[in-house]
């Protein structure tokens, strides 16, 4: 059954339209990560759902009640914010406090539960300290403990980890991570941060234009994109995108046809593919395989210690990277071949939608 | 108060001593140059004035018989005689002590209320502010115009409400705090646009935090509000007591001093002592009891906000 439930939620700032009619239902227990690039739409759905902002039409349901109309702090949920929003004048033991002050909880109970939450998130030496005197990764941990002290059915967190340095961040994705499994409590995590997106979530809501593109697992997003957008804004580098000049059928599966004159075999039935439309090839790097096949020219060479990418043109002028493990002994100019893996490739029609059988 | 904290970094230090080790005196001298025009009139309309007021307290100096000589403590002997300047001395602080309250708490109480975007409020903050461009006569002008007895506002709206005229500036009771009325009306807007400063200071995550937190209003005010302006309470309360302490021109033109000298300020005195009277050093050393009291006034307060905060 889904624990979060958004029905037909719309919302509009003056003439323009945040959210489209977007529907989503989140399982129980899972970490949903809502993915987009800025603008998308994704933190005011956030805020939505906080209570934050009001829902323009449409509802949402958490737990089985609906929470729209009701007030942000009877909802059952806590929420992270991008700058924490720590209570300056209050010690960290305040500030956990607060939230638990104001239902009436009893002191001791308060205390239990502060106590419970610093250990978890070894904050137990900082109850005393004022929000000033912490640095960023304490912050950040503060203001976790004070979401996990109100025991939530549902944690938001509003791009928590853009305001730390990335030793700090990639740290603080494992932590989350675990801290999902040991409370287990739906997590809605905003970022446009894919590689945060692919390693903490168990499903991915990649979001363009107030619209959700596609909803799945991370491998399922990085795998089989359902759009171009998606295909395009998951992975790094991106996607490769060849236009196609033409396409025949061969075994059943369509065969597609570069402006270099080259041809990939791909694994989409020839039946998706409509007479005419104009197509283009999506492949990711590591599907472009060097050593036989069409005539590229090396343009750039970034090499990032365990792999190394290769920015190439075609014949006709059509950019492609690869990559490569470890280093390669390339110069720029210098002449490659590169064979695209048919069998990973992706067609998208005029539409952006993917073509699958 | 704000706070300024100027931290010489190593690398500036290091420059600073390569300067000095390179020989080049002069160039210390020509950054003098850039402000010695403000330290002139620093030390000539400042410190110089400052000090020889603190010298004139302590001399015989009439500004027809010329100087006489030092005569010690004898002024301050005087003024402590006078039953006059004691009386002014009591009802200056009766009146910081009427006005300032005034000004924090309806200067908040504005803030608060005007704190957003509506148009409405924007036009009120103006009106509120307004006022505070006026000059002292137009001030008491209009206003004695509002306390003029059986014709005046006052009179009009307690005839409304069929209560008889009265009227305050004659009266020894109501003279003072019919004045510290029109001092809150004239300057409201300078304690209203510091809480307002304040106000937009404080980052609206906290509050979205303290509806999440399940914080009523006034929770949310007395938790996250007041605390979040503490300084600047204690900026307005200062600034408040510091000016009010100067009353001057209102009780002047208002009441004249009356009846029976119960408004009349220690600045009047001051005026009337030195320019009036031609008594320089006596008016010296009544203005140098003023800046002791404004000066304990004001350390007193930024110590009792200090306190509060450690």
């Amino acid at each position: 059954m889904a624990e979060l439930s958004l029905r037909n939620v719309s919302k509009r700032f003056g003439a323009v339209e945040v959210i489209r009619d977007l529907s989503l239902d989140i399982p129980s227990g899972e970490f949903a990560v809502f993915l987009g690039p800025s603008g998308c739409g994704k933190s005011t759905l956030l805020r939505m759902i906080a209570g934050l902002e009001a829902v323009g039409s449409g509802e949402i349901h958490l737990g089985g009640a609906r929470i729209d109309t009701m007030a942000p702090g009877d909802r059952g949920i806590a929420m992270v914010f991008q700058h924490y929003a720590l209570y300056p004048h209050m010690t960290v033991r305040e500030n956990m406090a607060f939230g638990l002050r104001n239902i009436g909880t009893p002191p001791a109970e308060i205390e239990r539960k502060i106590a419970d939450a610093a250990e978890m998130l070894e904050i137990g030496e900082l109850l005393a300290r004022k929000p000033t005197q912490l640095s960023g990764g304490q912050r950040q941990r503060v203001a976790i403990g004070r979401a996990i002290v109100k025991q939530p059915r549902a944690f938001l967190f509003d791009e928590p980890l853009s305001n730390l340095d990335a030793a700090l961040r990639s740290r603080t994705r494992i932590e989350l991570a675990r801290l999902h499994q040991r409370v287990s409590s739906t997590m809605i995590f905003v970022t446009h941060d894919q590689v945060e997106a692919m390693t903490m979530a168990t499903r991915i809501v990649v979001m363009n234009q107030g619209r959700i593109e596609q909803v799945g697992t991370p491998m399922e997003i990085y795998q089989r994109p359902r759009t171009r957008f998606v295909a395009g804004f998951i992975g790094a580098p991106a996607m490769n995108f060849l236009p196609v000049t033409g396409v025949t059928g061969r075994g059943g599966m369509a065969v597609a046809r570069l402006p270099d004159g080259s041809e990939v075999a791909t694994e989409v039935p020839i039946g998706a593919v409509k007479a005419g439309a104009t197509l283009t090839l999506g492949v990711r790097a590591e599907h472009v395989l060097p050593g036989n096949g069409a005539a590229a020219k090396v343009d750039v060479i970034e090499r990032l210690g365990e792999r190394t990418l290769v920015y190439a043109n075609l014949s006709d002028g059509s950019a492609v990277v690869y990559d490569e493990p470890g280093d390669v002994q390339l110069s720029v100019g210098e002449s490659v071949a590169l064979t695209i893996d048919g069998a990973a490739a992706h067609l998208f029609g005029p539409d952006g939608l993917a073509l699958h059988g | 108060m704000v706070r300024l904290r100027i931290s010489s970094g190593r690398t500036g230090s290091h420059y600073m001593a390569e300067r000095a080790a390179s020989g080049i005196g002069l160039s210390r001298l020509s950054n003098g140059l850039f402000v010695a025009p403000y330290m002139l009139l620093v030390f000539g309309l400042l410190f110089a004035p400052l000090v020889l007021g603190i010298w004139l307290a302590f001399q015989d100096y009439d500004m027809l018989g010329g100087w006489a000589g030092g005569v010690g403590l004898e002024n301050f002997e005087n003024l402590l005689d006078d039953k006059i300047f004691r009386g002014t001395v009591r009802n200056t602080i009766k009146f910081v002590l009427m006005t300032t309250p005034a000004f924090v708490a309806l200067g908040l109480f504005l803030a608060l209320a005007l704190n957003n975007s509506l148009r409405r409020s924007a036009i009120l903050r103006a009106i509120f502010f307004g006022s505070s461009v006026l000059s002292v006569t137009i001030v008491t002008l209009i206003w004695r115009l509002v306390y003029l007895p059986d014709r005046g506002l006052l009179a009009d709206i307690l005839s409304l409400v069929s209560l008889p005229s009265v009227d305050l500036i004659t009266s020894q009771t109501w003279a003072l705090p019919a004045i510290a009325i029109v001092t809150v009306w004239w300057i409201i807007g300078l304690p209203m646009t510091l809480f307002l400063a304040g106000l937009q200071q404080i980052p609206p995550e906290l509050y979205e935090a303290a509806a999440l937190d399940n914080a009523s209003r006034w929770r949310t005010l007395t938790s996250i509000t007041l605390p979040s302006i503490r300084r600047t309470i204690i900026v307005v309360a200062v600034i408040e007591v510091i000016l009010q302490f100067q009353l001057f021109g209102q009780a002047l033109l208002i009441t004249g001093g009356g009846p029976d000298n119960t408004t009349r300020p220690m600045v009047q005195f001051i005026y009337e002592a030195g320019f009036r009277d031609l008594q320089l050093g006596f008016a010296a050393a009544a203005s140098q009891v003023l800046f002791a009291l404004m000066l304990i006034a004001a350390l007193a307060q930024m110590w009792a906000g200090r306190r509060r905060e450690g």
